[in-house]
């Protein structure tokens, strides 16, 4: 992230400085720790995890349990492992993410650029729904996905995850394009171009950072989401849902290895994309967040 | 002169109604979905619904019974314990590492990434690696104990009383470095000058900070606080994959408590009011600040 | 009819009316600057010629054709905005040519236009630029060769100058006057800045509380302000305003006043029918540069009266050296050559150029006379 514009100005003498680094450093610790466990521990033996110690490196280092949770571990009856799961996530993610963000650029383009009586209020609605506890609409919508015939299904899960996302995605679009200049917009139109053209044109080849922003959040979300897969996934579980069952199995031996390997799995996606992009992430968060 | 004043032309009228058509599909789905959801899951609470929606109102009984229940006042003080101090230690720890990430560090690059990756991960990811490091038989228990410490002894996840204290420390190791990152932001928004100045004045770092830094985050704060505490209210995952609500019931949250009541025990209306009650709360922390925010945008 | 009509224009948003009939014709090729304090309504009326606000009541119409309703774009006119609105994402070219390309005028012929406004503009080298890479002045610039490529029948111009430094603002100026008697567009220009009115001008509007105080030549607006508004508004430093009381000696007319001892001075007036206002309170304006020292007084006028007041305070400014003396109780500021020996606190003999005097009724604040 890189939304640091200046240092702070104050001094600070030398023992301060040494005790500052260490708190940082012990807190770095705390952080990694639960992670480097995971990671160690999916890459030893069963027996070296029950009879050894968390901390030590592996004695015989082994891919096995990553297979093993991929392909073919036991997920409530069937032993199929992560992969069907894996591939229904991102059949979920991709079109919700995809048409959620897309209607959060329209939705900020229109509250900003094209504002009428009204308009915050409606943008106020929008964002309070980012905020209530899904529990409130479990019920109803079990019943809607049941009578529209999207029960269980992805198509299912990509519309609730498009209904309870665009709230956040317009927020982001609409406090960026609340920066842009709206003289921009109005030359534009002055030169001919209409609602579409404006955006297109003027609008969109500008909005990248913002994308990145409200792409990386809702992918994070919904990746991450247990409560709806949960409740609506039915045939069609994402990988949360299906790692929680593998993890909470209580037939047979407990292979944590395996479950190491599926829970760092089921991470990896979100982590590589905060690593190669967190840096805009967080900056998006913080306008979006900080300055309400 | 050819018109009047009012014909305006085609275009114009149009390009009046395209922004309102193009926001229509977002604004039906939401006062469908989640409008709409509220007002039928409100109305569920006054009914007599078990395994299905039933639509004949009883009044307040669900609410006198859910008042009622010891499961759900479990669930209610597990909250009040676990939202006050996830919203305290986050906060503390937040603003603790972004005042000392901002005294110039070398390596802050580094280390920004190091606290901030953990809220990259789902809850259930988190639950099952703290269920594991806090797990006495093979986890850090263990570990000290290999390593000669024999006495040391953390049971906690398996103590009735203590293991609401694991979610927090789970939620608080997702969550504080995010909270350090809005800190961070405003810290940086701060201009240089002012500290400059109360240098000049002759105050100490720590009256700096106490005097004008920290009360000049009064907007981190407040949306700090906001986000927590709707994360708090909303918290359902970790407990799920870290305790499951266990033992027993010493872990329920009321969100779990909704879940279970209504899809497990068929308990449709009581679970819709514990809902609704869980709504009221958010509302009650959510609409003052956005009232505000919208406000102060006109 | 002119070229542009402005006839029985109101602005309201709700009940608050924001403009109040506004009446401006504007003949081919003419320059006409809009100009008045923040909030007077400039900008508004500015965006209702338009298009970009809705227009309450009344007409406006361009070569006889009302344009109420009409989208932007098919008003064929063309606007230069503050901040230029250069769009970031596109080159000068693009951006010059863009609305050339929504009008759907074919590639070979927006690059003749483009190249014809490029070299009038000095823009030839830069056409492959991205905004960001361009100097406020070469923004500038573009913005105005954008408006000149569409040919357009009127050119709006909102605060242009306002964003650049002070030389470059002065330099702007005298491209964006040079261009006009080259080419002979007609011009509407907001600005905020009264010497940009004065100096660019054919007609200026003064206008505040969402009125036009007055409409005229820069020359009508500075020698005969209608009102004290326009008289202090325009012009720096402003008009010194004194209250005074008209008396008649053998039936000539004089202005009495104050000076900074308590003692009264007499200052006759230049026209003869001040007379009709004996005895009655009014208000004295005199310009800075109407009020100087004995030899810097203008030959030509047939009325110069002389007093001796006490300095406050001087301001070398270069090319004048201000003072400031106390007269009626209020602050005055004089205008003096360069070189003149002064120095606070002394003694100094002052002239007053009484034919440049205006007379103003200190309740209606209307101009009296001249």
């Amino acid at each position: 992230m890189s939304i640091a514009t200046q240092d702070t100005d104050v001094n600070t003498g030398k023992i301060a400085r040494t005790f500052i680094y260490l708190v940082l450093l012990v807190f770095a610790l705390f952080y990694l720790l639960p992670f480097f466990v995971m990671v160690v521990n999916s890459l030893k033996p069963l027996d070296e995890i029950t009879g050894g110690n968390m901390m030590a490196l592996p004695d015989k280092w082994t891919i096995q349990p990553w297979l093993s949770a991929w392909s073919s571990a036991q997920i409530g009856v069937e032993p199929t492992g992560l992969k069907p799961y894996f591939v229904n996530s991102i059949l979920m993610v991709v079109p919700a993410v995809a048409i959620s963000t897309f209607l959060g650029a329209l939705n900020g383009y229109v509250l900003t650029k094209w504002r009428f009586k009204g308009d915050t209020i409606l943008f106020g609605l929008l964002l309070f729904s980012c905020f209530i506890p899904f529990q409130i609409v479990l019920i109803p919508m079990a019943t809607i996905l049941g009578k529209i015939g999207l029960a269980g299904s992805i198509p299912g899960l990509v519309l609730v995850h498009v209904v309870y996302g665009v709230g956040f995605t317009t927020l982001y679009y609409r406090n960026y394009y609340a920066a842009f200049p709206t003289e921009l917009v109005r030359a534009a139109m002055m030169d001919g171009a209409g609602f579409f053209r404006i955006f297109w044109r003027i609008m969109l080849p500008v909005s990248g950072p913002i994308t990145v922003v409200s792409v990386i959040w809702q992918f994070t979300n919904v990746w991450n989401d247990f409560l709806f897969g949960a409740s609506f996934g039915g045939q069609s579980q994402p990988m949360t849902v299906a790692l929680n069952n593998l993890v909470q199995s209580s037939t047979g031996v407990k292979e944590y290895n395996v479950h190491f390997a599926g829970a760092i799995l089921a991470a990896l996606p979100t982590l590589l994309v905060y690593i190669v992009a967190g840096r805009y992430f967080v900056r998006g968060l913080m306008a979006g967040s900080v300055k309400g | 002169m050819a018109r009047h004043a009012s014909d305006a032309d085609f275009r114009t009228k149009l390009q009046e109604w395209i922004p309102k058509l193009v926001l229509s599909p977002s604004i039906a789905l939401m006062l469908v979905f989640v409008y709409g959801f509220i007002l039928f899951t409100i109305y569920l609470s006054f009914t007599s619904s078990r395994m299905l929606p039933k639509y004949d109102l009883i009044g307040f009984d669900n609410y006198a019974r859910l008042w009622g229940l010891s499961a759900w006042w479990t669930a209610v003080t597990n909250l009040a314990i676990f939202a006050s101090l996830y919203i305290f230690i986050c906060t503390a720890i937040g603003l603790t590492l972004a005042i000392l990430l901002d005294q110039k560090i070398r390596g802050e690059g580094m280390l920004r990434p190091i606290y901030l990756y953990p809220m990259a991960l789902s809850f259930i990811v988190t639950g099952t690696a703290w269920k594991w490091f806090l797990d006495p038989g093979i986890g850090l228990e263990n570990t000290m104990h290999l390593w000669g410490w024999d006495s040391f002894s953390f049971g906690w996840i398996k103590d009735r009383n203590m293991a609401i204290y694991t979610i927090v420390i789970a939620a608080v190791w997702q969550t504080s470095g995010f909270v350090m990152a809005m800190f961070l932001a405003g810290l940086r928004g701060i201009d240089n000058e002012i500290l400059k100045a109360a240098q000049i004045d002759g105050a100490s770092n720590w009256s700096l900070y106490r005097r004008i830094v920290i009360p000049m985050l009064r907007p981190a704060f407040l949306s700090a606080f906001v986000i927590l505490a709707h994360l708090a209210v909303k918290s359902y995952d970790l407990v799920i994959a870290l305790t499951g609500g266990g033992p027993g019931r010493a872990t329920e949250l009321p969100a779990t408590f909704m879940y279970s009541y209504t899809f497990t025990r068929n308990q449709m209306g009581t679970g819709a009011a514990s809902a609704v009650i869980m709504l009221m709360t958010i509302a009650a922390i959510m609409m003052p600040y956005l009232y505000a925010e919208l406000k102060e945008k006109k | 009819m002119g070229f542009l009509d402005i006839s029985n224009v109101t602005k309201s948003y709700g009940t608050v009316e924001v403009l109040h009939q506004v009446d401006i014709n504007v003949e081919e090729g003419e320059f006409l600057v809009l100009v008045g304090p923040s909030g007077c309504g400039k900008s508004t009326l500015l965006n209702m010629i338009a298009g970009l606000e809705g227009i309450t009541s009344g007409d406006i119409s361009i070569k006889g054709r009302v344009m109420n309703g009409v989208h932007p774009s098919n008003r064929n006119i063309a606007m230069v905005f503050q901040s230029y609105a250069l769009y970031p994402n596109m080159t000068v070219g693009q951006n010059m040519t863009f609305g050339l390309e929504m009008h759907g005028v074919e590639k070979s012929k927006r690059d003749v236009a483009l190249k014809d406004v490029a070299k009038l503009l000095q823009l030839d080298q830069l056409l492959d630029r991205k905004p960001g890479q361009l100097s406020g002045g070469q923004r500038q610039r573009v913005a105005m060769g954008r408006a000149l490529v569409r040919d357009p029948d009127v050119f709006l111009f909102d605060e242009p100058l306002s964003n650049l430094d002070a030389k470059l603002r002065v330099d702007m100026r005298t491209e964006i006057k040079k261009l006009h008697e080259k080419l002979k567009t007609t011009i509407v220009y907001v600005t905020h800045d009264q010497i940009e009115a004065l100096t660019l001008s054919t007609r200026i509007a003064v206008m505040n509380g969402g009125y036009v105080q007055q409409l005229g030549t820069p020359k009508e607006i500075y020698d005969t302000p209608a009102n004290l508004f326009v008289a202090t508004f325009m012009g720096s430093p402003a008009m010194n305003v004194l209250p005074a009381k008209v008396s008649t000696i053998d039936g000539v007319p004089y202005a009495q006043i104050i000076d900074g001892e308590g003692q009264p001075v007499s200052l006759r007036f230049s026209q003869e029918n001040m007379a009709d206002w004996d005895g009655k309170d009014i208000l004295l304006g005199i310009r800075p540069e109407a009020l100087t020292d004995p030899e810097g007084a203008d030959r030509k006028s047939t009325n110069i009266a002389t007093f001796h007041n006490a300095i406050d305070v001087t301001e070398p400014a270069g090319s004048d050296t201000f003072v400031t003396t106390t007269l009626g109780d209020a602050d005055v500021i004089a205008r003096l050559r360069a070189d003149t020996d002064v120095a606070s606190g002394q003694m100094f003999e002052f002239a007053v150029n009484m034919d440049k005097a205006v007379v103003f009724d200190p309740v209606s604040e209307q101009r009296i006379a001249p």
